[in-house]
């Protein structure tokens, strides 16, 4: 029987709405992935030295590095709950869009990255003795969009890897290379809430930023019916 | 006229150097039931895989409803359902929570509950991920009438469950039959399975060497197999 | 003999008049002095190597579109020839700061995006050496190539925003005349190497591929089971 499909929009949001409940059940690995991004930055202190001006200075790259080493495992995950009982497949045998499938994913993969930031950024700042000097809300634009940038191109180079043995190694190596634009952007924008723009060059550095994210969603959204059909 | 269920010609599909399936033509009417008989590693999943537009021919053509699976894959899946070994359901949500989000997809607001009390899975709340392979197998068998096919690809129905089980296959074949629907199933219980099907063919190393009615499917198996089921 | 040889021959020709005389005809450049004749090196292969990346995106697209094997082994040959010329630019580049700046590596745009364009696409044939299987390989490849051409001037746009140390862009109109023939014929000579080397892989690429995927005769039509006492 076929029934009228519902719209893209409602289907992207079923998408989002069942991937963030898969999430919220295994909230066990959520916290150890905030975990593992915190040792991170304890890592970074212990390598770089105690010297408290350094590390304020460089803060937001260490943030940013630990939260793109841990979207690795967000979005490794991501795709090992679909392929583990074969719901992709079962998925794609349903009527949805495929589009629908691609960009609720990504979306819930942003959504999880922002809140890892949340759970990253308190600890940072304490450890580098941060404040805002932007203002706090303003830490927001960049970590969205920066979210974004990661969650966005990951989610598909996860599809592409996700049948290949070694996508632990395989992520990264995809992944890494093509998202330093987005690195950049995020870390500087970032830094300059931190630290004050007295030349007010963040709405350039948000506007690179948005341009990668705009770019390589529709790029991704664009290719992923053909990664994920057999 | 109105285009059968299945029809398939000259359909051969090959892994590498191996032909899965080869010189296949099958036609399938509306509403039949059909039992497709044959040995491990004969071919029958790979034909069903075929008709779900999951894999596509190597040679040859099938058409699902008149939709060619090759190039019109969105139609034909708008109207097959396909139960294979694996569930499709995601391992940390239960089986309530499967439905519901998979509902949700289709723009469907109805309640898993009925589906769930006709699969026998009505009082389990907990992660699918602690379930038994019978439990699996009826909770694809709700995912299956959830989708409220036009042709039902069955993959060993009977597999994984015990003669409890049994029977409430034999009563959702019945059940999607009576709704109109195609159904189609691969088992190796040749026997049961027979009795329930209209027609039957037998696929032996990827090509159909025998086609009757379906209660003497086990006749043409022993006659290929040498007895033994 | 194949075409692709002539072409090669020609190539090597053309580089062989170019590098000699940008080695011992063209005058030292003005503020380099003699290690800027590297340039003459230098700024063909990045221009071939763009060239050959153009290619294998064009082949991408092609590859996804149509799924034909002639497509994929487009891709995978340029990707390879265009890696090649990728490592040789980032071994010029060294080669050259070393004594102009007093360091092997810069952080300066052009040269860091060579670097990760180097490292992206060498992610490419990585990832063909792990997928086996035909489809899936040509799809993957395929789609992370586009990513990855789509990526040079994005990463190099916010390279340079990040920071500023090369020369400005040399095109033939801010070098002085006895310098442009021989960068132009360099330039030239690299590019007809290339499409040497790009069409013998092809041939490699295409060769391997069709073995791989060879389609066996089909197998005879089986015999058909008869019942007695009325079967099929």
């Amino acid at each position: 029987m076929i029934a009228a499909r519902p719209g893209l929009v409602r289907q992207i949001v079923a998408v989002i709405h069942k991937d963030l409940l898969v999430e919220w059940r295994g909230q066990a690995r959520l916290l150890a992935m905030g975990t593992y991004a915190v040792t991170l930055l304890l890592l970074f202190s212990f390598a770089v030295g105690p010297d408290t001006k350094t590390l304020q200075q460089h803060a937001a790259g260490y943030v940013w590095l630990a939260l793109l080493s841990a979207s690795t495992m967000t979005l490794t995950q991501s795709f090992r709950v679909e392929t583990e009982a074969g719901a992709l497949e079962a998925l794609l045998m349903l009527p949805v869009d495929h589009r629908a499938i691609y960009f609720g994913k990504a979306l819930a993969n942003t959504a999880l990255l922002v809140v890892l930031a949340c759970l990253v950024m308190p600890v940072a700042a304490i450890l580098f003795d941060l404040s805002a000097a932007e203002g706090l809300y303003w830490l927001l634009p960049p970590i969205v969009l920066g979210a974004a940038g990661l969650a966005g191109p990951g989610t598909l180079y996860a599809a592409l890897t996700a049948r290949v043995a070694a996508q632990q190694l395989m992520l990264p190596l995809l992944l890494f290379p093509l998202i330093v634009p987005a690195l950049v952007a995020a870390v500087k924008s970032t830094s300059l809430v931190l630290q004050g723009d007295p030349m007010g060059q963040m709405s350039s550095w948000l506007i690179v930023l948005a341009s990668f994210d705009l770019i390589f969603w529709s790029l991704s959204g664009l290719l992923f019916a053909k990664v994920v059909e057999e | 006229m109105e285009p059968p269920a299945v029809e398939t010609s000259a359909l051969g599909r090959r892994y590498g150097r191996r032909w899965a399936l080869a010189r296949v033509n099958l036609q399938v009417a509306r509403g039949e039931r059909l039992l497709i008989a044959g040995a491990n590693g004969s071919g029958k999943s790979t034909l069903l895989r075929v008709l779900a537009s999951l894999l596509a021919p190597s040679i040859g053509s099938a058409r699902v409803f008149g939709h060619d699976v090759a190039t019109e894959a969105g139609a034909v899946r708008e109207r097959v359902a396909l139960l294979t070994y694996t569930p499709g359901v995601y391992e940390d949500l239960s089986a309530r929570e499967n439905l519901r989000a998979q509902l949700r997809l289709l723009g469907r607001d109805d309640a898993p509950e009925a589906l769930l009390e006709r699969v026998g899975l009505e009082l389990r709340d907990d992660p699918v991920r602690g379930y038994s392979a019978g439990m699996r197998k009826r909770l694809s068998f709700a995912r299956l009438l959830m989708q409220r096919p036009g042709l039902a690809l069955l993959d060993e129905p009977y597999g994984q469950l015990d003669p409890e089980g049994f029977k409430m296959v034999d009563g959702l074949v019945a059940e999607l039959s009576q709704a109109g629907a195609t159904v189609i199933m691969a088992s190796h219980m040749v026997e049961r399975a027979g009795a329930l099907c209209d027609r039957g063919v037998l696929i032996d190393q990827g090509q159909v060497r025998w086609e009757g009615p379906g209660p003497q499917t086990a006749r043409a198996w022993d006659a290929a197999h040498g007895g033994g089921r | 003999m194949k075409w692709e040889n002539w072409v090669g021959l020609l190539g090597l020709a053309l580089i062989s008049v170019g590098h000699y005389q940008g080695l011992f005809v063209a005058p030292p450049e003005a503020m380099m002095g003699d290690v800027g004749r590297i340039l003459y090196a230098h700024v063909p292969t990045a221009w071939v190597a763009l060239v050959v990346y153009l290619v294998a995106f064009v082949a991408a697209v092609g590859s996804l579109g149509s799924g034909k094997r002639g497509w994929d082994a487009l891709v995978e040959s340029a990707v390879e020839v265009g890696v090649v010329l990728n490592l040789l630019l980032l071994f010029q580049g060294a080669v050259w700061a070393k004594p102009t700046w007093g360091v092997f590596w810069t952080w300066d745009p052009r040269l860091t995006t060579t670097a990760i364009m180097a490292v992206s696409f060498i992610g490419v044939l990585v990832l063909r050496a792990m997928l086996n299987r035909p489809a899936q390989r040509a799809v993957a490849s395929a789609v992370y190539t586009i990513f990855a051409f789509v990526s040079v001037p994005v990463v190099y746009f916010s390279v340079k925003w990040w920071k500023t140390l090369h020369q400005p862009f040399s095109s033939p109109q801010t070098v002085d005349s006895p310098m442009v023939t021989p960068l132009r014929v360099a330039a030239f000579g690299m590019l007809f190497l290339a499409v040497f080397l790009m069409a013998r892989r092809w041939r490699l690429a295409y060769a391997k591929l069709s073995r791989e995927d060879e389609a066996p005769d089909l197998p005879p039509a089986a015999a058909a089971i008869q019942l007695e006492g009325g079967g099929s």
